[in-house]
This record gives structure tokens, sequence and C-alpha cells, in this order.
């Protein structure tokens, strides 16, 4: 456990504190032991986590890190002011499909100043351009791909890192912590390097380049439970108002939310350890076909 | 189809937790490893509502039977090929344990999954077919477990009903592999019968195993222990890198090893250079008190300003691991050309990359075969032993010593190609760390910039050759020294003849070459002298590294003279003499320049004079603090 018990831990305490809506509840502050406490679950994953944000930024030339503004590159961003010191030295880069909620949008202008975030915010081209023979949820998401692409050629950035997590879905449980993409972006399964001991394979090709997942070993709970133990701020979007809360949070036209009554994180963590609904259940686009998530990804996707 | 299973909760909301273990599954192809992975989701009650049914009534739409395994053909081209391509991760619970099942493919083409899963693993279930025995690659995985040094394997013998649940049988498949196992000093903790289809011995005991009394699958998992951090053996962080985004100068790492806290006499190897930790950072809570200890990424500052970098290794004076050039490895091999003597590869060893050579091998076999005929090369899914040649020495230890800096993968063209363990390492030349704690000057910075009119500096000429670098560095060593100043020439040609005669032209050369040149020149300008560099010095992460060393004296000027006039001008012939392909590494034809970015001063010498030139750099060495402006310097004397 995690304990604050000095000046610039409250003071952290009270700069992310959201001005309406959510109440995150708060740790009981006691004293720091002497000696610190074994490392629990949360610390592990957190250690992890910034041994490989660290290691992608001493090895890659040029990094950006993805934000889509939910709950796990919130984490995400977080973790990267922990291992950088409190500074996150690459840029933050929201690609925009323009179709997100208004509390996203509100909560990533807030939260770019906050945390002085180097925020890019990147558009994606319209619908005509993107693959029509996907059904239409997928076809909607992957205009995130295209705009991803477009980004990418524009600033020449080697390395993404992005919140994808093995439990979320059965094509990201695939994944490698470092990820190597073809020219194209694209993703071959099917002739992944070997990964082990945590020496990662950091050397895209020419103009290639490579994903780096920083919590892709974290659970769905152990994003809420870190959140909760940090105070990291969230969106309201994912607390349950009248019966029904986001598990997850995409473009407000494909993305629905689930029936809860959760309106809190010890809530939501209790409800994590009944529910049998898998996450991206709200999310239209894991639906439409068998191998519809699948596609998107080899081609790129998140 | 996406598999989704409840996710397990280990820190849950009363703030109890579970020992989290992660097991992998391995065994031959076929042997039924995502059918006993199905069968325990099953009994364990981790699948989701109305899972089974979907399955079962999607088994039906193909027409055909159902099987267990269909739970785990989450990709489209697995249900396609039939078989697991990749490790997935699922979780379950059994009474103590949250247990995250990697499932790796048994497949000999898919080896590199195999133990990308398994590495990640606290303990493995062997899995075998009673009809089939023990196949290669039931022996193959039995020894990389061995290699990856897992310690906790249990034995499953499965399909028991395909030999009528005959004990004898089971006898003679368990004392073939626990004879295979205990060779490679890997010893399991049960060999259970079991048929994974039908139940029997995953997670109860059934009458048609009646004469087995040993645990079932389930029971065998609770007795799994979680992987420890090593906090009990001597200190060890490998440096991922410094960072110095404000005052402070962080050294960044992962405690692979020990224990340590602020106050702790550390040395740095494989220099030896001794220190003391000034404080532990963190964020947002900094500096952190008490000791912080295995398995934690940390950051701290130390009590002096010693040269660092990425790849060195912390220890504690007195239990430091050793420095060495000459590593002895047993290793397995991915890549699908084999490993031969004299092969050139890079090792990467905790977090230091270095490039090596194959001295020697031994004892290369195939590891799935029963016979150990040797080979003189290590074959692609084979292991064997080898002695590595590295070109800058590196911290190490032996395997059985210290584990996580006991232990490293090859690189082949960029992917990870191979991996293994350290088996032992020739001690280098330096037997026991040598404090450096240096003896300062008598004279102070003042009395020495009062005399020279200015500070102490480096000024480092990089550029192709025939740009103009020696010119400008001789007109300007001899504008300062006729101004009253201290400059000192250094030419990279001038110490390769002395100094760095034992080095060559390759990458690892080239940058011991420039950090030479960088130590020497950082020494001069901290007692008050201009040092002037002039060195083609092409690889932008070396200049990088001078400028590291010499910190805040560093001023990098990049003679930026245009390609064909360098060699136009030819001054010691050696374009000519590379065009005739007399000089293989010669920048200037092989395009391996990297041009500067973020250089004090860019001066392309051939439009402009020599002596406007050195103007130039007079007035950048004015306004950036190195020259005092005469008048206002006599004044303040006054």
């Amino acid at each position: 456990m995690h304990l604050l018990n000095n000046e610039s831990g409250k003071a952290r305490l009270r700069a992310s504190e959201p001005k309406e809506g959510i109440k995150v509840p708060r740790k009981i502050l006691v004293e720091e032991p002497a000696t610190a406490p074994s490392m629990d679950h949360l610390d592990e994953l957190e250690a992890q986590s910034i041994y490989i944000l660290r290691e992608a930024f001493a090895r890659l030339k040029k990094l950006a890190l993805l934000w889509s503004l939910g709950k796990d590159s919130n984490v995400m961003i977080w973790l990267a002011r922990k291992a950088f010191f409190g500074r996150v030295p690459f840029p933050a880069m929201h690609v925009d499909t323009g179709k997100k909620f208004p509390e996203m949008y509100a909560f990533r202008d807030r939260y770019a100043k906050e945390w002085d975030l180097d925020l890019r915010v990147e558009p994606c081209p319209p619908i005509d351009s993107v693959d029509p023979t996907l059904p239409p949820a997928a076809r909607s998401a992957a205009r995130k791909t295209e705009g991803l692409k477009l980004a990418l050629v524009k600033h020449g950035f080697d390395g993404l890192i992005a919140g994808i997590r093995r439990d979320e879905e059965a094509t990201r449980a695939k994944e490698r912590v470092f990820s190597p993409r073809g020219l194209e972006g694209e993703w071959d399964v099917r002739d992944q390097p070997p990964e082990f001991w945590d020496h990662f394979n950091a050397s895209p090709p020419q103009g290639a380049h490579l994903r780096i997942h920083p919590i892709l070993h974290w659970t769905e709970a152990d994003i809420w439970a870190y959140t909760r133990r940090e105070n990291i701020p969230i969106i309201p979007l994912y607390l349950a108002k009248d019966g029904k809360r986001y598990r997850s949070l995409g473009d407000a036209d494909i993305t629905f939310p689930v029936a809860s009554t959760a309106s809190n994180i010890d809530e939501i963590l209790a409800e994590l350890e009944d529910t049998k609904v898998p996450e991206r259940a709200g999310r239209a686009l894991d639906h439409e076909t068998e191998d519809a998530f699948e596609r998107l990804r080899v081609a790129g996707y998140l | 189809m996406n598999m989704v299973l409840p996710s397990a909760i280990s820190a849950t909301p009363n703030g109890t937790t579970r020992p989290q273990v992660r097991i992998v599954i391995v065994g031959h192809v076929d042997h039924g490893k995502s059918t006993l992975v199905g069968r325990l989701l099953h009994e364990t009650g981790s699948l989701p509502d109305g899972k089974l049914e979907m399955l079962k009534a999607v088994s039906a739409r193909r027409g055909m039977p159902f099987e267990w395994s269909f739970l785990l053909d989450a990709l489209q081209t697995e249900r396609d090929q039939g078989i697991t391509i990749d490790t997935t991760q699922i979780r379950f619970r059994t009474r103590s344990r949250d247990v995250v099942l990697i499932d790796a493919p048994g497949h000999a083409e898919f080896l590199r999954n195999m133990i990308t899963g398994a590495s990640q693993a606290d303990g493995a279930v062997l899995i075998i077919d009673a009809l089939e025995g023990v196949r290669d690659q039931t022996r193959r995985h039995g020894y990389l477990l061995h290699l990856l040094g897992i310690k906790q394997v249990a034995v499953v013998v499965n399909k028991m009903d395909r030999v009528d649940f005959s004990a004898e049988r089971f006898k003679e498949i368990s004392d073939e592999i626990s004879a295979h196992l205990i060779g490679l000093g890997v010893k399991p903790s049960a060999v259970i019968p079991i048929s994974a289809r039908d139940g029997d011995g995953v997670a109860e005991h059934t009458a048609r195993i009646a004469w087995y009394k040993g645990p079932s699958v389930v029971e065998a998992l609770d007795e799994l222990e979680p992987a420890r951090p090593a906090e009990t053996l001597p200190l060890r962080l490998p440096v991922q890198a410094i960072y110095k985004f404000d005052d402070r100068r962080i050294v960044a790492g992962r405690i692979e090893s020990g224990s340590l806290k602020a106050g702790d006499e550390i040395v740095i190897m494989p220099a030896g250079k001794i220190a003391r930790i000034k404080t532990v950072e963190s964020w947002p809570v900094t500096p952190l008190q008490g000791p912080q200890t295995a398995g934690r990424s940390v950051g701290i500052t130390l009590d002096r300003e010693l040269f660092i970098e990425r790849g060195d290794v912390i220890g504690h004076v007195g239990a430091s691991p050793r420095d060495t050039r000459r590593i002895h490895a047993r290793i397995f091999w991915l890549h699908d050309k084999p490993l031969s003597k004299g092969d050139q590869i890079l090792i990467r060893l905790g977090t230091r990359e270095t490039r090596a050579s194959v001295v020697a091998i031994e004892k290369a076999v195939d590891p799935g075969a029963l016979s150990n005929e040797e080979t003189n090369s290590i074959a692609r899914n084979h292991v064997g032993e080898i002695d590595i040649s590295l070109a800058q020495p590196i911290a190490a230890d032996p395997y059985h010593e210290s584990p996580r800096t006991g232990r490293l993968v090859i690189e082949v063209n960029g992917r990870i190609a191979g991996g293994g363990l350290v088996l032992s390492v020739d001690a280098g030349q330096r037997a026991v760390p040598v404090d450096i704690v240096p003896v300062e000057s008598a004279l102070r910075a003042d009395e020495r910039s009062a005399r020279y009119r200015h500070g102490g500096a480096v000024l480092w000429f990089t550029g192709l050759p025939g740009s103009g670098k020696s010119t400008l560095a001789l007109a300007l060593e001899r504008r300062l020294f006729t101004n009253g100043g201290s400059p000192i020439l250094l030419d990279g040609d001038t110490l390769r003849a002395g100094l760095n005669s034992d080095l060559g032209f390759s990458h690892a050369d080239r940058s011991e070459n420039i950090r030479r040149l960088a130590e020497i020149a950082t020494h001069l300008a901290r007692n008050g002298h201009i040092a002037i560099v002039a060195a083609v010095s092409p690889a932008a992460s070396d200049r990088a590294a001078a400028r590291r060393i010499a910190d805040s004296a560093f001023r990098e000027i990049y003679v930026a003279t245009p390609a064909e006039i360098c060699e136009s001008r030819d001054p010691k012939g050696h374009y000519a003499k590379a065009r005739a392909g007399g000089l293989p590494s010669f920048t200037g034809i092989t395009n391996d320049y990297e041009p500067p970015a973020g250089n004090e001063l860019t001066i392309d010498t051939s439009r402009r004079t020599v002596a406007d030139a050195v103007d130039e750099i007079e007035r950048m060495l004015a306004q950036t603090g190195i020259l005092f402006e005469e008048v206002a310097d006599l004044a303040a004397n006054i």
C-alpha cells in the first residue's frame, strides 16, 4: 500500500481533485513506516510498467503516448509521470474522431494543462476513405487507424505507447510488450519475435514503428484499484447514473452503457468481482462479426 | 468470438490479497493443452454464463463435435489451422490462489512463442499424452523450462481414458519423464494421471484412477508459490538511464536483487567507480526514506559527479558484480541460421548492449532428441554452450549466484534470436573495485580564469574528413593563445597514434575513442583550459555521450562543409584511397555521418575565410560565458 503523508502528497491530492461530480474515495493518511513494506500486487504492476516506459524512452528516438482519455490511458500517463519524476518527456497524442463524449473533451482540455502534457490532437479522415467491406461500427472505428497513420507520417514517430491490456479482448492477449509493426502499421500476429526476461525488440525497420504496451499485463480491476489508490481523476461517465454506466469509452455513437449501480470506484471493484459481462460489451464494433475486431487490429487498430 | 473471462481481482476492495501465480502449460502438440485449459476453467467455475452452451451450439452449427479447446481458439486463424499459435492469458481461481494461465503453443514451429509465454511463468505444467508417451517436444520443453529458470513443474499424463486408466502405462511414462527432468536439475512436484476431456484427475479423484494417491491438477496448482523478488541477494541495479529534467541528476533503473537506501556506499560496474547514494527520488512524494527492495523501479542521486551510463550495474562495495569481457553461457537458439564459431552477435545483459563474437561452441544438441549427438554449430530450436568475447567490458554475474543479472539474450539483425544463462565469467583485469575519489587541484577555478581570461571548455569540432576541422582548430588555438588564454589541441588522429593505438574503426572502438577524447578534454576543462577536440565523430550517440561527460562545458561546432568539397580537398588522401577500396569503413563515402542537432555553432568553410570563422567561434564563446569580455572583466578586477 502506498501512503501519502507529507506536504507534496497532500498538494497533489488537492491538485487532482476534480471540480465537480466525481468524489473519489480518500485514502486514510497514516504514518509512513521506517522500512518500505514489501511490494503488493499493484506495486509490482507499477514497477513493471515504469520499467517498460523507461526502456521505450531509452531505446526509441521519437516516442508518443496515445491518450484516448479513458481510464487505461490515464493510468498510463500517471505511470509515465512516476517513471520520469513528474514530467512526461514525450507528446501525448489524441487521435480524435471528433465523435467523443463532451465529458471526454472537457477532461482532455483540463488535464492536458494540469499535467503539463505536450498535447497533440490529430484529426481522422472522413468515413468515405475507410475500407467499405468492414461492418458499420468497425468501419467507423477504423477511421482512428487512418488518423493514426496520417499522424505517424506527419510526426515521424518510431514508437507509439498504447494502453491496451491482455484481458480486454482476445486478440490483444496475443500482443507483445514491444510490438513491431509493418510499414503500413499492420500487425503480423503469425510472425512475432520472441520476447522474454524483459528484453524487448526495439529496432523497427526504417519507416516502420513499434507499439509499446506498458499496461499489457494489467486487468480492468487492477486499473480501478490503482486509480483509487493513486487518486487519479476519471471521467464521470464511468460512474453509474440512472442505473447505467460506461465500462469502456469510445466514440459516442458506437459505445453504449451497461446496466450498473456502481457510483464510486469501490462499487465498481465490487461489481467486477461478480460480473461475467465482458468489459467491451458496450463497444458495438466488437460484436458485429466474429472477426471484425481482429481485422481491425491486423490493419493497425489499437 | 471474443474470449472473455471475469477478471481476477487480486487486490480486493477490503485490501486483502490472494497470492497470484502465473503458470504455463507446455508439452508436445496435440497432447491436450487447450483441452486441459478448457476443463480447468469449467471445473473452477470461471466460464462466463452461457459460454459453454454457446460454444456447443457453434460446434453443432459447424457440424463438429464439441471440444474444450474451442474455448481458447480465439483467433480466426487459429480455428482454421487447429493449432494454438501464440500465448494467450486466462485467469481463474483455485482455493487459495489467483492463477494466471499462460497457454503456450506446442508446435515446434512456434517455439519462440512458447518461450515468450513460459518466461513469464512462476510454475509449469508439462502435459504428456498417455498413448503417445514422451515425445521430442516434451523433452525440448522440459529442457527449456530448465533454461528459463522455472523450478516448479508438475507433470500431467493426459488421455488416460485412451489407455484404460492403466497404472502400468502411467508408471512407465512417469519414470521416463522424471528421469529426464531430474537429469536437468528440475524435480517435478507431482506426476498426475488425468483425462482432461472427461475430467478425471483435474479437480477430482474419480474411481477410474482410484490407484492414484497424489494431488489433482487443481490441488497441485494450489501449492504453487509466486516467484519472489530476490531481496536477500546482493544489490544489483542495472542503470536504465540518467535523467536531468531539472537540477537533479537521477540515475534510474529497477532493483533486480537486494535493496538500497540513501547513504549506501555503492560501486558502479564495470568501471569500479565508488560513490554514495545521496537521495532516493520518486514522484509525487520525494525523496523516499527507508530501504527500497528488489522489484522496485527507482531513481537515485549520487554524492559526486561521476560518468555513469545506461548499462552500468550498481552494487554494494564488497558484493559487486564481476567486470568481464569473456562469458561462458548455456543458450537456446531460435534463429533460422545456425549459430557458429566466429559469428558476430549483439548481446543484451541487464540494460547493457554490446557487440560480441562467438569464440567457441560446445555441447550443441537437439534437446528434443533422445541421443545427444553433438554438432559444431547450434541449429534453430537447439541448445548449446558458447564462449563469447565482448567488445567492451560489462558487469555480469554467474546465473547460479544472481539469476537476474546472470542471463542474456542474443540479437541478430535487431531481433532477439536466442538467450541463455551465464555459467561463468572470466574476471577482468580489475580484481577489486577501486575507490577513485579524485584528488582536487590546489588551484581554484577563479585563480586560473583570472589569468587565462576564460573559463574551461570542451570545444568539439565534428564534420566530414576534409571539412576543415583541424584548420579551424589550429587557427583558434593560435588566436586564444595570442590573447593570453590556455588552449590545448586534442586531435583524433594524434591520439590514435598513442593513447588510442589499441582502437580500430568498428562502431565499438569508435565509441571508445570518443569516450577517451571526451574524458581527457573534460579533465582539461575542469582545470581551466579550453580543450579543442577535432574528431570526425560520425555517430550522434557518441557525441551525446561526450556531451554528457563534459556536461555544461561542452560546445559543439559542426563544420558543415559540403561533402563534394571535402572530397575535392582530400588533405590526407583518404578519399582517394577509400574510393579505390583501401579504407572499408572510411566516413565520407560510406554515408554513416550523422549531422548534429542542437549544436552550438555551424560553420561551412567553403563559404568563409578561416579568420572570419574563428571570429564567429570567439563570439559564440563570449556569448556562452567561456571567454570574458575584456572591458567588463577588467573593471571587475579593479
